[in-house]
């Protein structure tokens, strides 16, 4: 915990300073991102490119024209549902790195229902969208139960589960003798067959070009609920007290096993929304490329956001925004799209390790409670 | 030990000390000198500042106002490092080691990198091994901490800063966890490091060591000085008034007990610790409506696997507990609590509060769950805020409010709310295990006189205590348990204190009342 080369506080600090004192340490995270940005912008400029070209392709891209806009919102839902995914499992005390799998399992589910089923719009959607929660609710549950009853760590398992999930969905495409979710009529086998319009998300419209699907207002509904969740119902309550102390908890009469498949099955199911999400708003069907990547990147949202749901509301934004804007910036400024992924990487570094970024900045340090919850889930 | 001590250099010294938490100034203005060789005590009510303030001199926090020098040369940088490498170290109210760690990894823990990143463990529990022998602590440098007993863990704690070369001591409460054969052994150790020119700040609640230890005395109250003394002109009497502000009377009078219905039935109960060793062996006992049953014992006698297996946190291998007539034996501990079984359990950090929470959900720990503080799964936050304020006020909690965190309320203001929390709802059974631990002498006064006054409204009161003097104080009935048998249940008052210690020590009840003779 000793951090050197702090002066002594001097006499009641004034002004600005306290107020520094008291609230810098909300500023943590977006410090971290403004940090991160200004060693990516050094790094640019190191291998020769245009950092201010790069940047502003980057704003432009990712919010410059309504069509920009969209596909920001597009891109960003499934980090948002899924960053809420992993939150809600942190605030459980658990670990949760198979948002991953999870979010297959909810894709392939809402497939099945979209694909094999006849039903008017108003029965469709809301079954693809059941179908996601309780697919990916069934594959996280088997670590939940793993971790509530021989004590199996959650981290180990859900990559474990992760690589099945995709090794398994890999598989039900491809195969073709016999066929199972591959579509007899693609050439290249990498898809399953496209979902009934009668599944489809409704589109928002914005405009004449631009079209959003309803995901966002999905992400949107469910960052509410689950701060409501979380923070105002007695079964939050349950799996807030088991995560943070799961002594006091079992004294208190809560039973800290179940409360860890809970935690685990409503994680899951929320991962498995972002996937049946995607299926239904913006893909209508699963390839072999699905969105991955999704399930690991969301980690880091929640982590950026410190768990809070309505913060992931915005890392989710910033996550899509990153990888939209991209695309515009490689045009720019002729910098490849992995600049972004170190620039991502950096902001991870610094919400890691909080101790850089509030050294740079003059942030208190942590008060007991206050800690990155990352440590927790490890602890086991 | 009192000498003239005017020869004697000042080691620490602080001077005018201000510091300010949200809504407390939990230091006003304190100034304190430390001569080399001596204890000196700091006393003060829950809340007075005195954790704060050493907290402060260790570099923890930094004070608002104030300078603090240590051999006359001030200290600048208030960090725990600097501190400790002035030869400051401190021993925390709440301790801070690894439990998954053995004592050497905890002790050279932070010291690690001072030795050009190679670890010599060899070298470390060699050291190790002299402090100990120097100092009198014994313990095993290869045991892992979460193997080792309270007392264990609290040598641990002062090896750690003697290691460090500390040449000044800070003991913040280091005798509330311990059993008085610990704690007198503590005394002995102190005795030696003052006598190698150690000088010790020595915090405690419990006046007799006080006087018996204390070269000086320093009261705080409010976060101000408030006096000073010595042992000499002092008694626990002066004591106590000088640090309340008003008599406090040491003793809890109360009426004879009327027992009703036995409510907690106990029959050749077996119950194994985490170790699968059997540590409640064949224990009978009743505890009737309207009586204070205390279980007196050396820590350790399988006080803590009975109190769990009754509250239904541990299993029984065999035997039967039925609470107001129902088997509860394989309960859950909800269903146990249902049944208006109220529990403080005796680690209060691990168990009984959530350090992070805020005393509005800390004050709803158990029934969150229930009206009025819920409806369905919704919990009714106005209905928590006032549940939490109604426990603060009745129980003089000493804090700004009921939204900050419990970890910023001092130790015995977390162990009152809990108590508090515990006697809010309709009992018919109260489970409290080392109920005052760590509580200041009126507070104790207070918890002593809700817990009689529960027992005369007809509930049922088993009191676990390592303390002797309150369980004499507050029992009715007193069972001795020794090695995970009860090997005495006795009335209050048929035995002394000297028969008493002596069944606790594992004499027979035979031998004992012999031996008085
Ligand atoms: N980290 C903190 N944040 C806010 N308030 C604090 C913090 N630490 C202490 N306080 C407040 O400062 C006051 C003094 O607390 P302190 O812990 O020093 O008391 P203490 O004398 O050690 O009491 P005890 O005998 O109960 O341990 C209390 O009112 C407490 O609520
Ligand atoms: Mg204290």
């Amino acid at each position: 915990m000793a951090v050197e080369g702090r002066t002594p506080e001097p006499a009641q600090p004034a002004g600005f300073r306290a107020f520094w004192a008291r609230y810098s340490p909300l500023f943590v995270p977006i410090l971290a991102v403004i940090t991160a940005l200004i060693v990516g912008a050094v790094i640019i400029g190191i291998t020769g490119g245009d950092w201010l070209a790069a940047y502003i392709g980057l704003w432009q891209g990712a919010f410059g024209s309504p069509r920009a806009l969209a596909n920001t919102v597009i891109r960003s839902t499934p980090y948002i549902i899924c960053g809420l995914a992993v939150a809600l499992a942190f605030k459980s005390g658990l670990f949760n790195i198979g948002a991953e799998g999870q979010l297959y399992a909810g894709a392939m589910c809402a497939v099945v229902i979209g694909t094999t089923l006849k039903l008017p719009p108003i029965l469709h959607i809301p079954m693809g969208i059941v179908a996601g929660a309780v697919g990916g609710a069934a594959w996280a549950a088997i670590a939940g139960i793993l971790k509530a009853r021989t004590g199996a760590h959650e981290v180990i398992n859900t990559i474990m589960l992760n690589y099945i999930a995709l090794r398994l969905t890999d598989w039900l495409i491809r195969s073709r003798q016999p066929l199972l979710l591959g579509d007899p009529l693609d050439t290249s086998s990498s898809r399953t067959p496209f979902i009934a319009e009668s599944m489809r998300l409704p589109n928002i419209r914005l405009g004449e070009t631009t079209a959003l699907h309803a995901g966002i207002l999905m992400a949107i509904i469910l960052v509410f609920l689950v701060a409501w969740f979380l923070n105002r119902t007695t079964i939050g309550f349950e799996l807030r007290t088991s995560g943070t102390n799961p002594n006091a908890a079992k004294y208190a009469g809560i039973s800290v096993p179940k409360t860890i498949v809970l935690a685990m099955v409503l994680s899951g199911s929320l991962a498995g929304l972002a996937g049946a999400g995607e299926v239904m708003g913006v893909r209508y069907a699963v390839s072999t490329d699905f969105i991955s990547g999704v399930g690991f990147d969301a980690i880091a949202v929640a982590l950026l956001a410190r768990s809070n749901p309505i913060g992931i509301l915005f890392s989710g934004l910033l996550w899509g925004a990153l990888l939209t804007g991209a695309r515009l910036m490689q045009v720019r400024a002729g910098i490849s799209i992995d600049v972004i992924r170190i620039i991502q990487a950096l902001i991870i570094m610094f919400i890691a390790a909080d101790q850089i970024v509030r050294w740079m900045y003059r942030i208190p340090q942590r008060k007991p409670g206050e800690e990155v919850l990352i440590s927790k889930g490890w602890g086991g | 030990m009192t000498q003239n001590g005017q020869d004697r250099p000042v080691v620490l010294e602080a001077r005018g000390i201000t510091k300010r938490f949200p809504g407390v100034v939990a230091n006003d203005n304190v100034s304190l000198k430390l001569l080399q060789g001596e204890v000196l005590a700091l006393l003060g009510e829950n809340g007075a500042g005195k954790s704060t303030l050493m907290n402060i001199l260790y570099g923890l926090y930094g004070q608002d106002e104030g300078e603090i020098f240590v051999n006359g040369a001030p200290l600048r940088v208030s960090s725990p490092h600097e501190s400790i490498q002035r030869g400051i170290g401190m021993v925390h109210q709440h301790f801070q080691l690894v439990p998954v760690m053995t004592v050497t990894e905890n002790v050279i823990l932070g010291n690690e990198v001072m030795r050009r990143g190679l670890l010599d463990r060899r070298q470390a529990g060699q050291r190790i091994r002299e402090i100990s022998q120097q100092y009198g602590l014994p313990v095993d440098p290869e045991a892992l901490i979460a193997d080792l007993d309270v007392g264990a863990q609290q040598r641990v704690e002062i090896i750690k800063a003697l290691y460090r070369n500390a040449d000044i001591l800070i003991l913040d409460e280091p005798t509330a966890v311990l059993t008085p054969q610990e704690a007198d052994d503590l005394v002995r150790v102190m005795r030696t490091l003052t006598a190698q020119g150690k000088s010790l700040i020595f915090i405690t609640h419990k006046l007799r060591e006080v006087l018996e230890v204390a070269d000086r005395i320093m009261v705080l109250r409010g976060g101000r000085v408030v006096g000073e003394t010595t042992p000499a002109e002092a008694t626990e009497a002066s004591l106590a008034s000088l640090m309340v502000g008003r008599t406090v009377l040491l003793r809890v009078d109360k009426e004879v007990a009327r027992p009703g219905a036995p409510v907690l039935e106990v029959r050749n109960l077996q119950v194994r610790d985490d170790r699968q060793l059997m540590a409640v062996n064949d224990v009978s006992f009743e505890v009737h409506a309207g009586e204070i049953l205390g279980i007196a014992g050396v820590q350790g006698n399988g006080q803590t696997e009975l109190v769990q297996a009754v509250n239904g946190l541990r299993s029984a291998v065999a035997g039967s507990i039925r609470i107001a007539g129902q088997d509860v034996t394989l309960a859950s501990s909800r269903t146990v609590s249902e049944l208006g079984v109220a529990h403080i359990p005796e680690d209060r950090q691990r168990d009984g509060i959530i350090a992070s929470y805020p005393l509005t959900d800390n004050g709803v720990l158990e029934y969150y769950y229930r009206e009025p503080f819920a409806r369905g799964i919704v919990r009714n936050e106005q209905e928590v805020t006032k549940h939490a304020q109604d426990l603060v006020t009745r129980f003089d909690v000493r804090t700004p409010g009921v939204h900050v965190a419990a970890s910023s309320l001092s130790g015995g203001n977390q162990q009152k709310f809990i108590v508090a929390r515990e006697f809010s709802h309709p009992l018919k059974l109260l489970i409290a295990a080392q109920p005052t631990r760590g509580i200041d002498v009126g507070s104790i006064e207070f918890i002593h006189n809700q817990i009689v006054h529960k027992r005369d409204e007809g509930v049922a009161v088993l009191v676990v205590s390592a303390e002797l003097d309150e369980i004499l104080a507050l029992s009715d009935r007193i069972a001795v348990m020794y090695h995970g048998r009860i090997v005495a249940i006795v009335n209050n008052g048929d035995l002394s204190r000297a028969q008493l210690g002596l069944l606790m020590a594992g004499v027979s009840l035979k031998e004992a009342m012999v031996l008085q003779q």
